[in-house]
């Protein structure tokens, strides 16, 4: 068997032993014996705990986590940087701008509005980072202007807070902004998977095009591969892992940049290779932390955004630290 | 027909004229060398025939077709593309690397067609070492075989030799050389006039964008336009394995003092 098919594999096993273990641990600890009810008895108190709260929970965390991670293998790959994230295009910050907006207008008492928003404002960002992409092919112009974008959202959202009259609707900002998987129903999953699964398919189109472009712009367009189409692929592809993830859970950092780092030792550096295990790594990441953020004991739950980012960006340090050596920047 | 022209190139670079009027031709089974100062359209004529440049006047042949008008993947079928650019994104091992000069084989062809043009190159025992490991030098022998790899009809290599040791010089010039003993067209562009004059069947020495000379080497490369072109005081002299040259800088003002004298093989 092959290193990429072995780790696979073992990322499967993994996500499958910690989302158990998401589904089983929790604030409320059940005893074997209620733990068996809920397995029996759908209706019983623990089954609902399990099969209502945890589990969407859960899912939505693989979801979120495998879109982040996808996300970032792609845009890493498009843009030939180990330090590109879904963050660094725009993409998340526009999201995060259109769903607060979408708040302090009032629309959050709408079901699936704010997500709508967000998914709205990643889908613009990703059009004008198309646009610009299909003018300017320099990798590191399209970095600018994803800073530029992400610049420019981050300070709308802050004049959004600056603005708003209801302070309400300010904290209700400020939590999605932080980022979490708390209270997500088995709806959440439903449409947030399709999208992830869609986001996947696009970028596996994208895959020959992603690994042509490690040898720089003027090989890709010289190989034969219809570099445009390809690009636009990984583009659309990294825009609707963002927008879901975002749209669903908030703004979660940290995960998009370091899940492909995490393997990509394992698939020798193939961007076209990454994209599953980068993907399953992200999923793997974000339902281990949101378990520790559930059982670390805090008055309120730490928010997953905020976890992330704490644990996440030292070991990400260590992570860049050891890789330096591989990189050629 | 030529598997490779320009005819009457004109190309804007950074507003002024990076090709003014260049009109050259390569035929299947030879080997032209493009030589010329920096910024006088080497590395442009290169570009232009790869279809990286576009022109704003005459036009780019590959295989008797503009270039302007055929698909990405004809254009590669006809003409690969080997760039000064050797910076390589991800620490891929050589092989792979190797293998993306055929990325319309399966997997396993296009891998059997790169270790083979590892051997050619003499890169077969780095196959499976990562990119990054490698030294300047071995890296470049692995582009130049993923160029080879390709099986395209002409190879547009641009400074192949550029940071290279006299040796793998010398072993890059001898595959483009055999390569061409195949029936390949092979433009190059070279700075070296010495293995300019050794390896190529024709020479092109280009100055501000325009065509000074197009003959076999030792016709192209006269001492008057090595002093035109080069600001050279440069003759070659028979040397054991082919021309040497023995030149020197004009002193400033005196196109008859030669301040240093040097000769490379």
């Amino acid at each position: 068997m092959t290193r990429p098919s072995q780790l696979t594999l073992a990322l499967a096993g993994l996500i499958a032993v910690t989302a158990a273990l998401g589904v089983l641990l929790g604030e409320t600890l059940f005893d074997p014996g209620q733990l068996a009810q809920a397995f029996a008895d759908p209706a019983s108190g623990p089954a609902e705990v399990l099969w209502q709260v945890r589990a969407p929970r859960v899912a939505t965390a693989l979801m979120v986590g495998a879109a982040l991670g996808l996300s970032g293998a792609v845009m890493q790959g498009l843009l030939r940087n180990p330090l590109a994230d879904p963050g660094v295009l725009g993409v998340s910050a526009s999201a995060a701008l259109a769903a607060a907006a979408a708040i302090v207008l009032g629309a959050a008492s709408l079901p699936g509005a704010v997500e709508v928003s967000a998914l709205i404002g990643a889908g613009l960002a990703g059009g004008l980072l198309i646009l610009f992409s299909a003018r300017v092919r320099s990798p590191e112009a399209l970095i600018l202007f994803g800073v530029a974008v992400s610049s420019f959202a981050g300070a709308a959202t802050a004049l959004i807070f600056n603005l708003s009259p209801s302070p309400i609707a300010t904290a209700e900002v400020m939590s999605w902004l932080l980022g979490s998987v708390q209270n997500r129903s088995w709806f959440d999953v439903a449409w947030v998977a399709p999208a992830v699964l869609a986001a996947g398919a696009l970028a596996a189109l994208a895959a020959p095009g992603l690994r042509m472009l490690s040898l720089g712009e003027e090989t890709a367009r010289t190989s034969g591969l219809p570099m445009a189409r390809l690009r636009l692929l990984a583009l659309l592809a990294a825009a609707l892992a963002t927008g879901a993830a975002v749209a669903v859970a908030g703004v979660i950092g940290f995960v998009g940049l370091a899940a492909p780092h995490l393997v990509r030792g394992a698939v020798r550096g193939d961007p076209g290779r990454i994209l599953l295990p980068s993907a399953l790594a992200g999923g793997l990441m974000l339902v281990a932390a949101d378990l520790l953020a559930r059982m670390t004991p805090t008055d309120q739950e730490l928010k997953l955004g905020v976890f992330t980012a704490l644990v996440g960006a030292p070991l990400f340090a260590l992570i860049a630290w050891r890789a330096a050596r591989e990189w050629r920047l | 027909m030529s598997a490779l022209q320009l005819i009457g190139a004109t190309a804007l670079l950074a507003g002024r004229k990076g090709l003014d009027g260049v009109s050259l031709s390569v035929a299947p089974g030879e080997l032209v060398a493009v030589v010329g100062p920096n910024g006088a359209g080497k590395s442009s004529a290169i570009r232009a025939l790869a279809g990286l440049l576009p022109l704003t006047g005459g036009q780019a042949f590959l295989a008797g077709d503009d270039v302007a008008g055929l698909s990405a993947r004809i254009r590669a079928e006809r003409a690969a593309y080997l760039p000064q650019e050797r910076r390589i994104a991800w620490n891929l091992p050589a092989v792979e690397v190797a293998a993306l000069g055929a990325p319309f084989l399966a997997a396993s062809d296009a891998l059997e067609r790169a270790r083979a043009a590892l051997d050619e190159v003499e890169a077969g025992h780095l196959a499976d070492r990562g990119v990054a490991e490698m030294s300047g030098g071995e890296r470049a022998r692995i582009l130049l075989a993923r160029a080879l790899a390709s099986g395209a009809r002409a190879l547009l290599a641009d400074e192949p030799t550029a940071g290279l040791d006299p040796e793998a010089q010398l072993m890059v010039l001898e595959r483009l050389k055999a390569r061409a003993a195949t029936g390949q067209a092979v433009l190059v562009s070279l700075h070296d006039l010495a293995l300019a004059a050794r390896f190529a069947d024709r020479v092109v020495a280009l100055d501000a964008g325009r065509v000074v000379a197009d003959d076999a080497p030792l016709a192209a490369l006269t001492p008057e336009v090595m002093a035109q072109v080069f600001g050279l005081a440069a003759r070659w002299v028979e040397g054991p394995d082919g021309p040497l040259l023995s030149s020197g800088r004009y002193s400033e003002g005196s196109p008859s003092g030669v301040r240093t004298a040097s000769s490379s093989a």
